[in-house]
């Protein structure tokens, strides 16, 4: 009879850390706080403030229930680190709640976060719209990968509205594209085209690898999955290859076109993942199927320096945009230069977009046109001292390339210009160092290469 | 519209799943696939007392099954709800009338009136919210698989 009285229905009695969580829970961090812990509590067993590498294939399990509960998705536990990690957990969370998704999964390179969101999405025949300003391993995956899986591709022009609009068919699963695009610096009309997408009850993807979530949060404009190269901003140091996959949670899978997501599942012992999971079906979905299955798992400490990264996230990209609106003014000032693209510019055609989507500054990679042509924009590169001449984006430094004799080298003149790279066409990544550095740079850079286009016209004129 | 966020306070969650012991779990099916299995088992595996409430089975995770709030034997804590919106005012009926503490209406089951009458008949409502989740996110390791649990703290707590 005392049992039944006690009846301790609805408690008072919090400890400490349970006021405290409950307090915190109701006020609204900002995002400089988040970035250094969100995903992370002190380590309980040892109190170790900062993530711990859990460097370990595996994991003890209490019992054969508990490995069994683990296995069935009944209970979160750890069981083997191609699945989950603690210390990539850590990095996932985080980066899914600085985008304000439901969570995240993270994948050993951005290509393979790609390739992960639309696997867990598509099967065979189905149709995907994408934006066709993308970057250009993205396109590559897309036309060639893709297509051996027998899906369907759409190339449209980002910018109209009525091009999204007129590529969907009945089996289009996904709308696909880039926040910035790379190179162009076209701006997403995030906004308009997510409305398009759900008018037709397809999710929009988009590739937030340029604007991080501390310029763009596109899930906040109705995008439905945002996926990330981490490899860029977001670890900023350059050391370590990785990409991410956030899902806002809201999307329904089961409106009757995703069979993959909503129905029993043969793969996962005929779990219906979004009826089980709801809110985080399409994401257990990724983790527990996808990246078990593909298994570009990311490593724990590879996941370790993306945190290191995400600490300072807000103030690398003050910086980071600050210099680019530098440097790209410079260049719109350049004799030498033309083209510039970056949609900071006040002159940009995407300027009415920056404002909407990126208030905070529109990133730091944009591309110009070196005087000269092919022979001008190699020139100019051989001349820098302190611009790294590379092949990535979005480190803390400085970088430099070529498309026309890199990354677009078998391309002619003409699918150059199909491509919008021209043969002086010169991609910058802007990084954190001293403005009036890059600017000394790249100015001796032009010095030299005017001097080769005298030299090149006194040979001419002594030839002819 | 109802003001779901009356309905969803942080502190009032946390202290329904740290005071609750025995939780009545209205339309858990006996499906090992279904959304409300899977909540029931983890219940169990946390140590709640999980009272199966479904007229169409006798037992359900091991546990005798009731037909309805007003068969159990014994008071509860909790009555958790897997049931469409319009069951809601009658199953509210019942939590008062067996002086049940909290009433949690599971994601998307909400009805307005349900929980006018629960409220009316003080038992505390909290509705569009999964227990499990929200068991996992404050007292369980939701955090293991990447999702987001909104919490920030420095506080040095609990069991991995
Ligand atoms: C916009 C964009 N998306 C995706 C990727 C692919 O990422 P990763 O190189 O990490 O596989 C890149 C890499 O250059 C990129 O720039």
């Amino acid at each position: 009879m005392g049992e039944v009285e006690k009846g301790a229905r609805v408690t008072d009695k919090l400890s400490r850390a349970e006021k405290l969580s409950a307090a915190e829970a109701g006020h609204a961090f900002g995002f400089e706080t988040r970035q250094l812990h969100a995903g992370q509590r002190p380590d309980p067993n040892t109190g170790a403030r900062a993530v711990p590498i859990f460097q370990t294939t595996s994991y003890v399990f209490e019992d054969p229930e508990s490995a069994a509960a683990y296995f069935n998705l009944q209970e979160y536990g750890n069981t083997y680190s191609r699945i989950m990690n603690p210390t990539v957990a850590v990095f996932e969370e985080r980066v899914a709640n600085l985008e304000g998704g439901a969570g995240a999964v993270a994948f050993a390179s951005g290509i393979a976060a790609q390739a992960a969101a639309l696997f867990t999405l598509l099967q065979p025949g189905d149709h995907v719209v994408s934006s066709a300003a993308l970057y250009g391993g993205t396109v590559n995956q897309f036309k060639h990968l893709l297509r051996k899986m027998n899906v369907e591709l759409t190339w449209v022009d980002p910018d109209d509205p009525d091009a999204w609009r007129h590529a969907v068919r009945p089996n289009t699963k996904a709308f696909f594209g880039e926040t910035i695009g790379n190179p162009g610096g076209n701006v997403l009309d995030i906004e308009t085209v997510a409305a398009i997408a759900h008018d037709r009850e397809v999710p929009l993807i988009v590739d937030n690898t340029f604007a991080t979530p501390y310029l763009c949060r596109p899930i906040e404009w109705g995008a439905d999955i945002v996926i990330h190269s981490a490899t860029k901003f977001i670890g900023g140091h350059g050391t370590s290859i990785g990409g991410v996959v956030v899902e806002a949670g809201t999307f329904n899978w089961s409106n009757g076109r995703f069979a993959v997501v909503a129905d029993p599942s043969p793969a996962y012992h005929g779990l219906q993942f979004h009826e089980t999971f709801g809110t985080y079906g399409y994401l257990m979905k990724l983790r527990a199927e996808t990246l078990r299955d593909l298994g570009a798992a990311l490593s724990p400490f590879n996941a370790f320096l993306f945190l290191q990264g995400l600490e300072t996230l807000s103030l690398r990209m003050e910086r980071h945009v600050d210099n680019a609106l530098a440097v790209a003014a410079f260049l719109e000032s350049h004799d030498l230069a033309s083209n510039v693209t970056y949609p900071g510019l006040p002159a940009s055609k995407y300027r009415p977009l920056t404002e909407k989507y990126l208030p905070r500054g529109a990133g730091a990679v944009f591309s110009f046109d070196c005087s000269g042509g092919r022979a001008g924009g190699q020139d100019l590169i051989r001349s820098l001292t302190l611009w790294s001449h590379l092949a990535n984006v979005g480190d803390a430094k400085s970088l430099i390339i070529h498309p026309a004799s890199t990354t677009h080298r078998q391309l002619s003149d003409a699918e150059l210009r199909a491509a919008g790279v021209g043969p002086g066409t010169v991609r910058l990544s802007v990084g954190t160092e001293s403005a009036a550095d890059l600017i000394w740079d790249l100015d001796q850079g032009f010095a030299s290469v005017a001097a080769a286009a005298g030299d090149t016209a006194d040979e001419k004129v002594a030839t002819t | 519209m109802t003001d779901l966020g009356r309905y969803q306070d942080p502190l009032t969650i946390q202290q329904v799943l740290y005071g609750a012991r025995t939780i009545a779990i209205v339309g858990l099916s006996a499906s090992e696939l279904r959304a409300s299995y899977f909540v029931g088992y983890y219940l169990k595996r946390h140590d709640y007392h999980v009272i199966p409430v479904n007229p169409r089975e006798s037992e359900i995770l091991g546990e005798t099954c009731y037909p309805s709030l007003l068969d159990l034997p014994v008071p509860v804590d909790v009555v958790n709800v897997f049931r469409s919106p319009d069951a809601l005012p009658g199953i509210a009926r019942d939590a008062v009338a067996i002086h049940a503490g909290a009433l949690w209406c599971q994601f998307g089951v909400i009805n307005a009136e349900g929980a006018r009458i629960a409220e009316d008949g003080g038992v505390t409502v909290i509705m569009d919210r999964c227990i499990k989740v929200e068991h996992a996110r404050y007292i369980g390791r939701m955090h293991w698989l990447g999702f987001n649990t909104q919490r920030i703290t420095s506080v040095r707590a609990g069991l991995q």
